[in-house]
Order: C-alpha cells, then structure tokens, then sequence
C-alpha cells in the first residue's frame, strides 16, 4: 500500500531504500547527509535490519563491498569529501560487478569547501572517480519525490547489472521537506537470488569475488566483458525528462536543484510567450544523449544553455552532444551558492535575445 | 599403500606461487586443518588481502572475497554483519593490516566483530620486493631501509598483538611463531581456539603468526627460520594474550537477519 507523508529528502532516501528491500546501511557522518545514518541507525533495527557506523568512508565503503559480495541489498552514503574517500571502493566494486547503492548528497568544493549544497561532482559521478575503466549507473533526482522513485530503481538496477549505482542529489534536495508517496515495504526474501554470491559454498563449488587479473590478456578480456555491459546500460537506462521542448527556441538544460529553479524561471518566460524549453537528464549517466540530439534535430533550437551548480561540467558532456550544430551557453554558481529563478531568468532571456552566448559564466 | 601426507580438504590442488621456505603454506594449511575439523567448511567466507597472500582466494577451496589493501576487516565486517551464522575470517599480512589498514582492524576489534583474522607478521613487505613494513625490527635491512631502521630515522616496530590486548571486543588473541613442530602445533591450536570463539559468538579472535620471507630477508630458508627464533621472537613474545572476552555477554545483538 502507498502512503503520503511529509519527509526530508535524506530521510526519504533512506525509508526508500527499506521498502525497496535494503536491509544493509554502513556509512560514517558528514553534513549535509547526516539525516540518512541518522534515520538508518533507528529505523534498520525495526525491520531487522543492520546500521554499522564505520570507522571511516574508507571502512564504510568496504563493509559495502562484503555485504554486496554475501549477496544482500546495499547502501551507504556520504557527501562529496566522503564520496571522494570511498572511490578506491567503488572501483573495486565496479571491478567485481558487486551491486550496491552509493548516495552522494553532494556540498561545494573543492577540498574542505563548504557545507552548501553544489554539483561540482558531476565530473566525479560520471567520468569515473576511482581507478580504472568502469562506469556507474548515476541518477540525479529533483524533488523528494524522485530521491524515493530513484532510490529504489537504483537498487533495482544495480542489482540487475550487478554494477554500482550512484543517486547525485544536494544538500537542498537533502534537507527539504515535501510530500512523497512512498511505495510499499518489500522483503529481502522476495529478491531474486543471486547464485553468484560468496555465502558459503555449501555443498556446490567455491566462488570467488574479486578484481584482479595478473595476465594482461585476461585483464583486457575482464575489461571487455565490462565494456558490453556498459553498452547495454547505454542503450536500456538513459532516462531525461523535457517540458516546453516542442517550441523551444532555446532549451535550457540542468539537472537536479537546478532543474527545479530552471522551471520555475521559464514558467514566467512562458507566461511572457518566449519560446524557451527545459531538458533535465534524470540519468546522467547513462547520458540521454540521443534525445538531446533528436530535440536539435527538429531544427526549431537555436541556443542552448546549461546551467549547473558548478564551473561547467555537465555542459561538456551537452557540447560533445550538441557538436557546434547551436552555440552552447554555460551559467553556474559555485561553491554553495544556489541561483534564484530570476537570475536564470535573466540570463535564459540574454541568450534568447542573442546576446548572451559567450558571457554569464560565473 | 599407505597415505602418510597429503594435502588438507579445504585446500585446492594448485601450486602456489610462494617462495621456497615461506611460511604462508603452513599458515594456509593450518586453517584448512581446523576449518575442516571443526566442520565449517561449506559455511565458510575467506577474505584475502593485498600483499603476497593476494591469491589465497585461489589456494581456499572456500568462498573467497579478494579485498583492497588494508580492508579485509571491513569486508570481513559486511560479509558477517550480512550474514551471521556463517564462518568469516581475514588473512592478512604486516602490511597490510599494521601499515594500510590499521584504522579497520583496530576498530573491528572495537566493535567485537564476531571474525577471525589470521595476521602473518613477517616483518617486511614481500610482494612488493622487500620494502620496510610497519613490524620490520630496528637495524633490519629492508629496500627502503637501506642502512637497517633506525627509530630517529623510521620509527620503532608496531606490536600489533600488544596493541590490540588493549581493545574491549577482543576475545580471543594470539601470537606463535611458525618455525619448529612444537611451536606449528601451537598455533594450530589457536587458531583452533580463534574459529571456536567465532563459532560461540563471543566476539573478535586474531591469531599472530611469526613467519619467515627468505627472498625478502635475503636468507636461506633454514637461516630465515634461525631469524624467526633469535630475532623476531624476542621482540614479539609468543602467548595468548587473551581467551575469552573482556566482556561477555556485552557485544552487539546479532540476530539473524531475514
């Protein structure tokens, strides 16, 4: 049965992962995220399930691996410092195939930055982070509502990949309240199971969890083995949503927080009848590349501009899409700083006057 | 004819890569031997670390995790937190668990995790090509302590089991070396001793083996093991230092979880 109830987007991050059949919480505190251990540590127990606070992101990362080797559902969390320290582990865990879901509730930076929320971890999320060839499923929700949808489809998916999925929120999306629907309570035992896990052996042959391939030749086969599963996430997962995309003139395109406030900004250019659209990618990785494309296909776009709570990081990706067909706009704030509707109002309306290509960065 | 040795169950029949004279065979055996005694074998989870025992998850014929380096506690931690009622153990090595992962196995022992960890001190780092390791002993010549350590210069040798004598979680802990029968059967007996405090939930169990590195030591295997005896014993006394936790009955609830 759903319920409607009013709740903090990293706690329901967290009671999403519970229904969604996750009994396994191992994480190390750190702000903005800290509701998510904090929930966990009592509501886990009430379910049978288990809340370790680690020693570490290190340590936390690595609890994460054993338990999704054992073979259970997930999860730990973090924000951007933390997720930074975890990344050794997520390549490990991309590197075995071991599902599991990281949430990075992400605050400026870099180094120590600051406590507010940012998106400087685009780069990090869906490019790689840690060693090696490997890719995470990174969804990027923009109400509470998504944080509970996307939390239980990332275990879902992961699980399906046997890869390591990421949810790219904020400290916004983290501390505000909204109304959610929460799905019902799912039970580990209803999982589909997972022969490949390392939980005894009983009676059948050993199996082995691991990453490492000493010859070359057997590496490069591992890695091509990963590389077809990448490419069949590319051609199943792209998600993207888009809103006032058959008239555009100028899309906007921002994921997350920002999307949010890019609505709410060219809700009032539509009322003042500027044909300007949104694209917000719900998936960032894999990057809806293709419907991007088909939207400047139709012929009607003439600029884009991507606004991020960043120095430009999304907005390469979206150049390498666009490919010089429409000049590429970029407006970001760092460090914490949110932008208002009313200055990407302003600047969505430069870019549409034909003004504004090059400049409002920063 | 009569079969006067072999190899143990729990063991796979393939070469290891170890060098003549290493103590790790004996150590892998010894687990083996007591796993199988004590009936575990088909429940039991055996997480490698990095170091020269890296490829132990091929030696076990047990579920094997591979670990990154430092970790194995960790990975140990989830393996078991997620499910209790199989047989979890960590073998590492100095390196490993005294450099790297001193955060991991430390707090494990905080937290009485109910694990066994089978720590091989061999007083340098091996795979690495005999590099300095955190137990390495004052005036020993390793690569990167070309004039022998010395404690102005690098700092004194860690006594892990020391160390961890002072932990409230741990239940069982150890330390033989593996040089002369009497001294193997010892440790086999506390590693025994280790698995059973696993088995009746009291909490934390390590066992310290003194293990030779001939390669890295730069020695015969028969003068490595003189080594053990002369130098590395004085300075890392053999015993048990604790059967039978500090605090019974006070760990973490461990139900099963379903």
């Amino acid at each position: 049965m759903e319920e409607l109830v009013l709740m903090k987007g990293n706690e329901a991050v967290g009671e999403a992962a519970i229904r969604a059949g996750c009994r396994f919480f191992f994480g190390y505190p750190i702000t903005p995220q800290n509701e998510i251990p904090e929930y966990m540590s009592h509501r886990l127990p009430q379910v049978s399930g288990v809340f370790v606070q680690a020693e570490s992101e290190v340590a936390a990362i690595n609890m994460v691996y054993g338990a999704a080797a054992a073979g259970v559902r997930v999860m730990t969390s973090s924000s951007s410092p933390g997720i930074s320290l975890k990344q050794e582990g997520i390549s490990y865990l991309a590197g075995s195939e071991l599902p599991a879901l990281i949430v990075n509730i992400m605050r400026g930076g870099p180094g120590l930055g600051t406590i507010q929320p940012a998106q400087s971890d685009y780069f990090q999320a869906v490019k790689g982070g840690g060693h090696g060839d490997y890719r995470l499923l990174v969804y990027a929700p923009s109400t509470v509502q998504e944080m509970v949808d996307l939390t239980g489809l990332a275990l879902d998916r992961a699980d399906h990949y046997r890869n390591p999925a990421l949810i790219l929120g904020d400290g916004l999306l983290g501390q505000m309240m909204e109304p959610v629907n929460l799905p019902p309570l799912s039970h580990p035992e209803d999982l589909p199971v997972k022969p490949w896990a390392t939980d005894g052996r009983r009676g059948g042959p050993k199996r082995v969890i691991n990453s490492l391939y000493l010859q070359a030749e057997a590496c490069e086969e591992h890695n091509r083995r990963l590389q077809a599963k990448y490419r069949e996430m590319e051609a199943g997962e792209q998600r993207w949503e888009a809103a006032w995309a058959d008239d555009a003139e100028v899309l906007v395109v921002a994921y997350g927080t920002v999307a949010r406030i890019c609505r709410t900004a060219l809700e009032g250019l539509r009322d003042r009848r500027l044909a300007v659209g949104l694209f917000r990618p719900i998936a960032l990785w894999p990057f809806p590349g293709p419907a991007l494309a088909g939207l400047l296909q139709r012929g009607r776009i003439r600029a884009v501009l991507v606004a991020e709570m960043s120095a430009g990081q999304m907005v390469e990706d979206v150049r390498s899409v666009v490919c010089g067909r429409v000049p590429v706009a970029f407006y970001g704030r760092t460090g914490g700083v949110v932008p208002s509707p009313e200055e990407i109002g302003q600047h969505v309306t430069a870019v549409y006057e034909g003004g504004a290509i090059n400049a409002g960065c920063l | 004819m009569r079969v006067a040795f072999e190899r143990p169950a729990g063991l796979t029949d393939c070469p290891t890569h170890y060098c003549p004279g290493c103590t790790h065979g004996i150590a892998h055996r010894l687990i083996a031997e007591v796993i199988t005694e004590l009936g575990v074998a088909d429940r039991t989870i055996g997480v490698a670390p990095v170091g020269c025992s890296v490829l132990a998850y091929d030696y076990f014929d047990y579920d094997m995790i591979q670990a990154s380096h430092g970790r194995a506690p960790a990975v140990a931690t989830g393996v078991k937190r997620a499910l209790p009622d199989r047989t979890v153990f960590a073998y590492q090595g100095d390196g490993d668990l005294a450099s790297i992962g001193m955060a991991e196995i430390i707090h494990a022992a905080a937290r009485g995790e109910n694990i066994t960890v089978i720590f091989i001190n061999n007083a340098i780092y091996g795979m690495t090509g005999g590099q300095m390791a955190p137990t390495t002993l004052l005036g020993q010549l390793t690569t990167t302590s070309p004039a022998g350590r010395e404690a102005p210069r690098e700092g004194y040798p860690l006594r892990v089991a020391e160390l961890l004598e002072q932990v409230r979680g741990v239940a069982y802990l150890a330390r033989y070396p593996l040089t002369k029968p009497p001294e193997i059967g010892r440790a086999r007996n506390a590693i025994r001793k280790a698995f059973q405090t696993q088995l009746a939930g009291k909490g934390f169990s390590l066992v310290e083996l003194l293990s030779t590195c001939p390669t890295g030591w730069g020695m015969t295997p028969r003068e490595a093991l003189r080594w053990v005896e002369e130098v590395m014993v004085p300075y890392y006394p053999p015993g048990e230092f604790r059967d039978g936790p500090e605090d019974p009955g006070g760990g973490p609830s461990r139900k099963r979880v379903g």
